[in-house]
Formats: structure tokens, C-alpha cells, sequence
């Protein structure tokens, strides 16, 4: 298959090794990956701040990077940009009246998924270790983030993913299913209730007293790790392509936390 | 009437250019499958959670069940299109009837230990019973005031869901649902039974004999 | 009567209890620092979520319940003046008198004058949302007359000289403890060696609240539904004390407002299955009244109802908002909310708190009313509310669209732009192409100066400094993606070869540390 990878815009500028790892992936399992120069990012930050006008270009310009573009299939490793491809730029359009653009966000957003709704429905990896050589000898708990949970109902694909990958001991967190509080700009304009949220998720992540925690949305990630880090926690995150990339020959390492100090770019490769 | 033409008009103001009505989807289930001693179970499994008590009896018992759970009323209340053998067995209470013609003042029924009634239809799932004010459940405040409700089921008014439950029922009459004793969980969401209504649900199921 | 639709009628806006009258922001700092409230919240919260959770899973078809309950209600918004013509002629046959009222004053108003007719100067209430809306308790007061809350709750409240904190157990934020303090206070006769003891407690409001059932002769009550063909209405409850007002009294009120109307008597079959699921988490509240009129000598002779418009109109108006007028009040969103679960009800200001009252709020008095512009923006758009709505109303979507909203107004009225605006239109320009984000990637290694040795970046000025409150950021790569993808490109140009399309992502040179 053809696959055309959107980074996010979070992912481009703050992880690039989670788009390597996405990569690295699909390549493995031979399939040709190409990235539209033009991608930028969703709006989401833009439609979810209400920022209807401002969000309308950065839409356009997604929807002409991937329909210019010839794939079969296209992916992010986040549930919230892809839910935000596939829901709000056609809602978006319409708002605007826009039918053309509507048209084609529709197109763009029918081909676009999630990774592991990829990997799992479209190119048929249930197991991590066998299909993928998926090694990560670590005690691993993992968040499902908002979007991808309840508007992709991506349900348990991450999770068992990562469930099979060889030498993961995976930790259950208590009380996944709670936003971790991020919400975009509601972690600025909110930030006390967000920071509550926020020292919540952060217990029940040591509660597992495993040393990464895992997920599928880098925000939401990097939201998490950021607290983690500002408490000087031990645990930190990771996304969990850059554990399915993860191979006995090319380990992810995990560098020690130092002082209290968590590097967030889910290390070396 | 100008607030009713008020806001009439803003409605139809408001629905302006609306597109037409869809149909409305009836996907969820309109009958039940279970047989009469299911629905027995089931609605006795319900009404003891709810921590009222409860007899199944054939419809000869029924005299003895009712007096077994009156045996420390002192006055019972009864509505006048009651079957007079129901409360035969019942030898120590007073016996007070309700009508229409002749309410019992409501002083009264606060003085009074328990009201006998039978019920309209009941529900399993949702273990509720139904009284609709005709002659054998009598005014509402006869069901509500006294301190324990006696409420007799016949096992042929008994459906599986609540949907089964609306065709039997008049609109017009007013109705009581009944789930269980009075019951609160304001309080830290702990429950509590008996707060204004009757404090002991007694129920007893008749089955065909 | 004749409407002339080319000519918009007057916007009613809502009035009464419908405002915060603080931000939301700053008033849920307040109320986050209240560590007995935000435990009372989270035991209750999470209770009667798991309570919700069991009853519905019981349902096979609780989908397709839900379906239907969102289709009626839409139904009933699509065919409103008809549905509630049909519901007055029903009513009214059976000797009901019905009163509409454009807002609250107008509402207050007629309750007023019907229970001055009668004399009296207490009155006992059912728990009801509208005539808390409506700020019905305060003016009557104001006029001399006593309205006794006769709900658990609500009394507890009302004793207390608090405001309710949740829609369903308006005390939720109460403890066994500060019950028991405000019985021994207020009651009148309340045991001086009352326990905490809940049984003991609701015993204790039994005893005080049975006497003025007894003598009541005016009753006010809300509706949770009414039915259009057969002039019914129902009101849901569990401690009995509805039926005592519903029954006893010689005059009943009622207040509703225009949007509780279902088309068919069937219909309560699928909202009766819906409500106290998503509620009380039970799969039947303990009591259900149903009244058509007046009944002959069951129940009370003179019935009236308000139908109270207070900004529906408002919520109808306003198409991507307008399912908000499906809620049925069950509360099941709050019990799921994550913000509501910390801030409590009172954060909100508002009588409807929790996202449905984030979104209701607004829509029923204008984004622009007092702070009701700040209720939108209390959610992180988790999307939990819209999982539990047992009506479906698309919560986020309605909270987005008010955060549009309000933008709009805003930028209407504002001259020089905000913080906010400049940072958003600062990345709508940046995000919207590719070749602007590559520019401004190159200064990524800059970020990586700020960020130090420690690798993470502690403090950001301005309006950022909400996230640098309590989260570090981390060092950001040396380079982008995108620009690591063009030197693989470049790479593999200079190999000329295709052959080898595996692993290439890691052949390319591998950065350092946190790259």
C-alpha cells in the first residue's frame, strides 16, 4: 500500500521520533510511506478554542496537501487530528458554506485513520511481537486518550497492540478512561481544573509503579509528561509507535531519569 | 393570551426553515419473551432488591398472606371496589373503607397503620408496580398516608418491559408507579429506605391457580 | 390566529437563576481549593456512576432507547406549537387551567397570584428545576409567602441557606456531618443527640416535613414530561414527598417549561426507561406520579400550570445549539464530567451546572449575558457527557459552537485584540502551510537553548504560563520531522537506489538525545 503519513503539527516540530517510528512501521511491513510537504497541521486548537475563522485556512490547507497527493490510505499517529480531519473539517466547511471544500474534507477524512486502526483494520496486525518483531522489556501502563477513545471508538486496539509486544509487562492503569486533562487551550484558560486533572492522572499512572506510560495522541502526552516532569516523577511517557518499533536489534532506550529530570522525547533510536 | 401568542410566534419563528419531520425509529424492544413464572421471578427478584417484601401465593392463600402481613396493624384502609374477602382474615384491625363519596379525612389516614390495595399492572424488569385510582386501588392518598402498603399483584397483570406496560394503561386516570418503599440517597448517596410514603412495601403475587 | 412569519417576534431572553455572575475560572480556583467538597463530590460522583454503568448494561437495548429518545425529542422541537396546542386543549378539557409565561417575572408573577386567591401564606414544593430557574423561592418570600422544599435535599439546602450544587442531589456537596449540624440548627424540635446517622437524619425530615404535608393546602411542582395527546404530567421522585404535594393539597401549580412536551403516551414508555437509569442509576425511581386534570376527589381541585417560555424560544432559535432543549435533566452528564467532579455546581453560578449546564446556560440567555460566556470554555472536551446523554445531545459540539460564538462577540466589540487572538491568528497564519511551518522549524535548536540543561522548558510568559503552571515542556529536537524526512530524501537520492525501502528511517544519521 501507498501511505501518505500526517505527523501532526505536535509531532513534526516536538516528536519527530514517534513520525520515525509510525515510518518505520509501515515499512516494515513493506508498504511505501510518503508525506505531503504541504501537511501543516488539523485546526483542532483553532476549532476547539472557537476560532472558527482562523481555523478555515489551516483546513484548506490540509485537505489540498492530501487530495493533491496519490494514496491509498492515509495516517496519524493521534486519534484527536485524525477525529478532527474525519469530523471538523467538513462541519467546518459547511458552517462556511464552503460545499467544495466540504466535498473534499469528506474524501480526505474517508481515507485517513488513526495508526492503530491502520495497523489493526486495514493492514491486519494483531500481534505486535510476530508481525511487527515488536520487543520492549519494560512495565508499561497505558492512557487512551479522549478523541481516540469515544469519537474514533478505537477501543482496545492500542492496548493490544502494545499487549502483544515481546517482554512488555503491561501495567492496567486505574481509571484510564478519565481525560487527562489537557483539552488544548482549556489546559491555559482552565488551568487550575486542568492541573487538578492533571495531578489525578499523574497518581494512578505511579499508582501502577510502571516507568512509562503509554498512549496514542502526543498532546495529550506531552501534557502528561509535562507534569510528570514538573513533580519529579520517575515515570514518564511514551507513544506507543515508538514501542512498536521497538526491536531486540534497535531497542527504544529509555534514558534514566536524572535528578528528576524526564526527557520526553521518548529517547534514542 | 398575549404570552401564549408571544411565544407561539417565537417558535415558529425559530423552526423557520427548518427541513420536514423525520419518522420516528421504534428500534427498541416492544414485547417481552419470558413465560408467567419468569415474570414472577423476575418481578420478585426486583422488589426484594428494592427491599420491599414479598409472597407468591395461589389465589386460595391469598386471604391468609394478606393477614400475615397485616398481623400488627391495628387499622388497615381499603378502597371500596376491594374483593370484602381479601380483608376477611384480618380480625384484629379496624377495617376503615374509602370512597368517593365517602373520603377518609386525611388525619385520619395518618392515624391509620396500613392501606390494602391491588394494582393495575406491573413491570418486571423494572420491578414497578402500576395503581391507577380505579375501585380496587382507591384515591392515591389512601396508598400514600399510611405507614405500610399492602399491594396485591395478580400474576396476569404482570408484563416483562416497560413499554409492554403503556397499553394497559388509561391516561386519564391517575396514575402511581410504584419501585419499591419510600426512599431517599440524598445523603451521601447512601440509601435509605422510607422518607414520606410508606415505609413497608409488602407485596403479594397471586398466581392462577 | 394569524403570525406574521416574515417579522422575527421579540427575543426572550432568560432571566433569574440562569447567570455566573463570576467566571467560571476564577470561581472554580475558589471551589478547587475546598478539599471536603471535592471528596464529598468524588465519592458521589463516582458512585452513582458505577450505579448508571450496571443498570444500563442490563439494557440490550439501551441504543436504541436512546435512539428513540433523541428522535422524539427532536420531533417535539420540529412540531412545537402544534404539540403544544394539542397538549392545552387536553388539559384544559379535563378542567386543567394553563397560564404561559413569556420569562421568569412573568412566571413569578402568576404563581404569585394564584396562591394569594387561596390566602395562604405556605406553600409546599417538589423538587423542580424551573422554579429554581425561575428564582420562584426568593420572590416569594420577598412577598411574605414560605415555600418549604420538601425534597431530602433541597430541604437540607434550603435549612442550610446554601444553593444546590447538582440537579439531582442538589446536596451532594454536603456531608453526613453538615447535615446533621444543619438539622440540629434549623429544625424546629430536632433531637440535640441527632446522629449523622442517615436513617436517623431522613427520619428526622419525615417527622418535620409529615405535619405540613398534612395542612398544606397549596402545592408547587415542576413537570418531567407532558404528555401532548392526553394532557398528562408526571413528575419523578423517590422519597414520597412528591405524591404528598401531588395529592394532598386542594390546589396544585405547576411550572414547566415549553420543551418538556412528548407527542404520545407510549413515548413515556421509552423516556420512563431512560430517565432513572442515567439519574439514580436505579432501574426505577421508588415513585412516579401521572395526572390528567383534575381527577374528581383523588387529588387536588383546582390545577393550574405555567408554561414557561425563559429563553427556550432562544435555545430553539439557535440550530446547532437547540438539542440542548432535549435534556431531561438526569444528570448523568455532571456524574461523568471530570471538571464538574472537581469544581462542583456552585463553580457554574448558573441553576444548571455540569456541561449540560455549560451549554443550556448560555443558550438560554445569550452568549453575552453577564459571565455565561465563561461556561463554555469548562470542558476539556473529553466527550464523556455525550457517551452518557441518554438523549444524545452532542455536548462538545454545542460547547464548540458557543466558544465560536463568543469569539464573535468578542470581536465585535473589542477594538485591540487580545492575547488569545494574536496567538491564534498568529498560527492560523503558520499552520495553514506547509513552507511557513519549515521556516519556522528552524527554530526549534533556539527552543533548545531556552529549555537549558535540564532539557524542558519551566516558564513561559503571557497566557502560556497557564500550561508552565504545573508542566514542564521538553526540549524540543534538534530539527523537524520534516526536515529529517528531506535529508532522508536527499539520502536516498544520493544512493540512487530504491531497492531497499526497508528500515530506512533509522538509516539516515540518528540525532541525539531527545532529537
Amino acid at each position: 500500500m501507498r501511505i501518505a503519513l500526517f505527523s501532526t503539527c505536535i509531532v513534526d516540530a516536538m516528536y519527530p521520533s514517534t513520525a520515525r517510528a509510525t515510518v518505520e512501521i509501515l515499512e516494515r511491513l513493506g508498504h511505501t510511506v510518503i508525506f505531503p510537504k504541504g501537511q501543516a497541521c488539523c485546526g483542532q486548537m483553532h476549532v476547539n478554542s472557537g476560532y472558527f475563522k482562523d481555523a478555515l485556512p489551516v483546513v484548506r490547507n490540509h485537505v489540498a496537501a492530501f487530495l493533491q497527493e496519490d494514496y491509498d490510505a492515509a495516517v496519524a499517529p493521534s486519534g484527536s487530528c485524525v477525529a478532527s480531519v474525519k469530523h471538523q473539517h467538513p462541519m467546518l466547511a459547511n458552517r462556511c458554506g464552503d460545499d467544495g471544500l466540504a466535498a473534499d474534507a469528506e474524501e480526505v477524512g474517508a481515507k485517513t485513520y488513526e495508526l492503530s486502526q491502520l495497523l489493526t483494520d486495514v493492514l491486519g496486525v494483531t500481534n505486535a511481537a510476530e508481525q511487527l518483531g515488536s520487543y520492549f522489556p519494560h512495565k508499561v501502563t497505558y492512557h487512551p486518550s479522549c478523541h481516540g477513545m469515544r469519537l474514533l471508538r478505537l477501543g482496545d486496539r492500542q492496548q493490544n497492540l502494545l499487549q502483544t509486544v515481546d517482554g512488555l509487562e503491561f501495567a492496567p492503569l486505574p481509571e484510564a478512561d478519565q481525560c487527562c486533562g489537557f483539552g488544548g487551550t482549556f489546559s491555559i484558560k482552565n488551568s487550575d481544573v486542568s492541573t487538578a486533572m492533571l495531578n489525578d492522572k499523574a497518581d494512578a499512572i505511579e499508582a501502577t509503579g510502571a516507568s512509562l506510560c503509554a498512549g496514542g495522541d502526543a498532546s495529550c502526552l506531552m501534557h502528561i509528561g509535562g507534569g510528570l516532569s514538573r513533580r519529579g516523577s520517575q515515570a514518564r511517557t511514551v507513544h506507543f509507535a515508538e514501542i512498536l518499533a521497538s526491536t531486540r536489534e534497535k531497542p527504544l532506550v529509555i534514558p534514566e531519569a536524572q535528578g528528576g529530570v524526564v526527557v520526553l522525547n521518548g529517547g534514542t533510536r | 393570551m398575549g404570552a401564549k401568542e408571544d411565544i407561539l410566534s417565537r417558535v415558529r419563528v425559530a423552526l423557520q426553515g427548518d427541513a420536514p419531520v423525520t419518522d420516528i425509529p421504534r428500534e427498541y424492544r416492544q414485547s417481552g419473551t419470558m413465560n408467567q413464572d419468569q415474570l414472577i421471578d423476575h418481578l420478585t427478584d426486583r422488589l426484594v432488591d428494592y427491599k420491599a417484601e414479598v409472597k407468591v401465593v395461589l389465589a386460595t392463600d391469598l386471604q391468609g398472606a394478606i393477614a400475615e402481613f397485616l398481623a400488627n396493624a391495628r387499622s388497615v384502609v381499603v378502597p371500596h371496589g376491594l374483593d370484602a374477602e381479601w380483608i376477611a382474615g384480618v380480625a384484629d384491625a379496624d377495617v376503615v373503607t374509602d370512597s368517593p363519596e365517602a373520603p377518609v379525612p386525611v388525619d385520619q389516614l395518618n392515624a391509620t397503620d396500613a392501606v390494602l390495595t391491588s394494582s393495575a399492572v406491573s413491570v418486571a424488569e423494572s420491578g414497578t408496580i402500576i395503581l391507577d385510582g380505579t375501585p380496587t386501588q382507591g384515591r392515591r392518598a389512601i396508598s400514600l398516608v399510611p405507614d405500610q402498603h399492602v399491594c396485591v399483584v395478580p400474576a396476569s397483570t404482570i408484563v416483562e418491559i416497560l413499554p409492554e406496560a403503556m397499553p394497559r394503561l388509561e391516561p386519564s386516570h391517575p396514575q402511581t408507579w410504584i419501585s419499591g418503599p419510600s426512599a431517599t440517597s440524598d445523603i451521601e448517596l447512601e440509601r435509605v429506605e422510607g422518607v414520606h410514603g410508606p415505609r413497608r412495601l409488602s407485596v403479594i403475587i397471586v398466581k392462577d391457580a | 390566529m394569524s403570525v406574521n412569519l416574515g417579522i422575527p417576534a421579540v427575543r426572550s431572553s432568560g432571566e433569574g437563576n440562569l447567570f455566573a455572575h463570576e467566571k467560571f475560572q476564577s470561581a472554580a480556583k475558589r471551589e478547587l481549593k475546598n478539599e471536603q467538597l471535592r471528596a464529598n463530590l468524588r465519592h458521589a460522583t463516582h458512585t452513582i456512576r458505577d450505579k448508571r454503568l450496571n443498570v444500563v448494561s442490563e439494557l440490550p437495548d439501551w441504543e436504541e432507547l436512546r435512539e428513540s429518545g433523541s428522535r422524539i425529542k427532536e420531533n417535539v422541537m420540529a412540531r412545537l406549537p402544534e404539540l403544544l396546542e394539542q397538549f392545552e386543549a387536553a388539559f384544559t378539557a379535563r378542567g386543567g387551567v394553563i397560564h404561559w409565561a413569556n420569562d421568569a417575572t412573568e412566571a413569578n408573577a402568576i404563581v404569585t397570584s394564584l396562591i394569594r386567591a387561596t390566602g395562604e401564606t405556605e406553600v409546599v414544593k417538589v423538587k423542580s428545576m424551573a422554579t429554581q430557574e425561575i428564582g420562584l423561592n426568593e420572590h416569594l418570600e420577598s412577598l411574605g409567602i414560605n415555600a418549604i422544599e420538601t425534597d431530602l435535599a433541597e430541604l437540607i439546602v434550603q435549612l442550610g441557606h446554601d444553593r444546590p450544587s447538582h440537579i439531582l442531589v442538589p446536596a451532594i456537596h454536603k456531608n453526613r456531618t453538615q447535615i446533621r449540624d444543619i438539622f440540629r440548627a434549623e429544625i424546629p424540635n430536632a433531637s440535640p443527640d441527632l446522629t449523622d446517622n442517615p436513617k436517623e437524619l431522613a427520619a428526622t425530615a419525615r417527622a418535620y416535613l409529615r405535619e405540613k404535608f398534612l395542612n398544606a393546602k397549596v402545592a408547587i411542582s415542576g413537570a418531567n414530561f407532558g404528555i401532548a395527546e392526553t394532557g398528562t404530567l408526571g413528575v419523578v421522585e423517590s422519597e414520597g414527598n412528591g405524591r404528598m404535594c401531588l395529592t394532598l393539597p386542594e390546589t396544585l401549580i405547576t411550572v414547566m417549561g415549553i420543551e418538556k412536551i412528548l407527542p404520545r403516551w407510549e413515548d413515556l414508555g421509552v423516556f420512563m426507561q431512560l430517565l432513572p437509569r442515567s439519574s439514580t442509576g436505579e432501574r426505577m425511581n421508588p415513585y412516579s406520579s401521572l395526572w390528567t386534570g383534575k381527577n374528581g376527589p383523588d387529588g387536588p381541585q383546582n390545577i393550574h400550570l405555567v408554561m414557561l417560555d425563559n429563553g427556550r424560544t432562544r435555545a430553539l432559535a439557535d440550530k446547532n445549539g437547540r438539542s440542548a432543549l432535549h435534556c431531561i435533566r438526569c444528570s448523568a452528564c455532571m456524574n461523568v464530567c471530570p471538571v464538574y467532579e472537581r469544581t462542583g455546581g456552585h463553580a457554574y453560578g448558573s441553576t444548571y451546572p455540569g456541561p449540560i449546564g455549560a451549554i443550556l446556560s448560555p443558550l438560554l440567555t445569550g452568549i453575552t449575558a453577564e459571565e455565561n460566556s465563561s461556561l463554555p470554555y469548562a470542558s476539556s472536551l473529553c466527550g464523556a457527557c455525550f457517551d452518557a446523554c441518554p438523549v444524545k445531545i452532542n455536548i462538545p459540539e454545542i460547547l464548540v459552537d458557543l466558544r465560536a460564538q463568543d469569539v464573535e462577540a468578542q470581536h465585535s466589540v473589542r477594538k485591540a485584540p487580545t492575547e488569545m487572538d494574536v496567538l491564534m491568528k498568529g498560527a492560523s497564519w503558520a499552520l495553514s502551510s506547509g513552507t511557513r511551518l519549515k521556516f519556522l522549524e528552524k527554530g526549534l535548536p533556539a527552543g533548545r537553548l531556552l529549555a537549558g540543561k535540564d532539557q524542558r522548558i519551566s516558564w513561559l510568559p503571557g497566557i502560556a504560563g497557564g500550561w508552565t503552571s504545573s508542566r514542564d515542556i521538553p526540549a524540543p529536537p534538534q530539527s523537524s520531522f520534516r526536515d529529517q524526512w528531506a535529508q532522508r530524501e536527499k539520502f536516498q537520492k544520493s544512493q540512487g537506489s530504491q531497492q531497499s525501502q526497508q528500515s530506512q528511517a533509522s538509516q539516515k544519521p540518528t540525532g541525539k538525545q531527545g532529537e
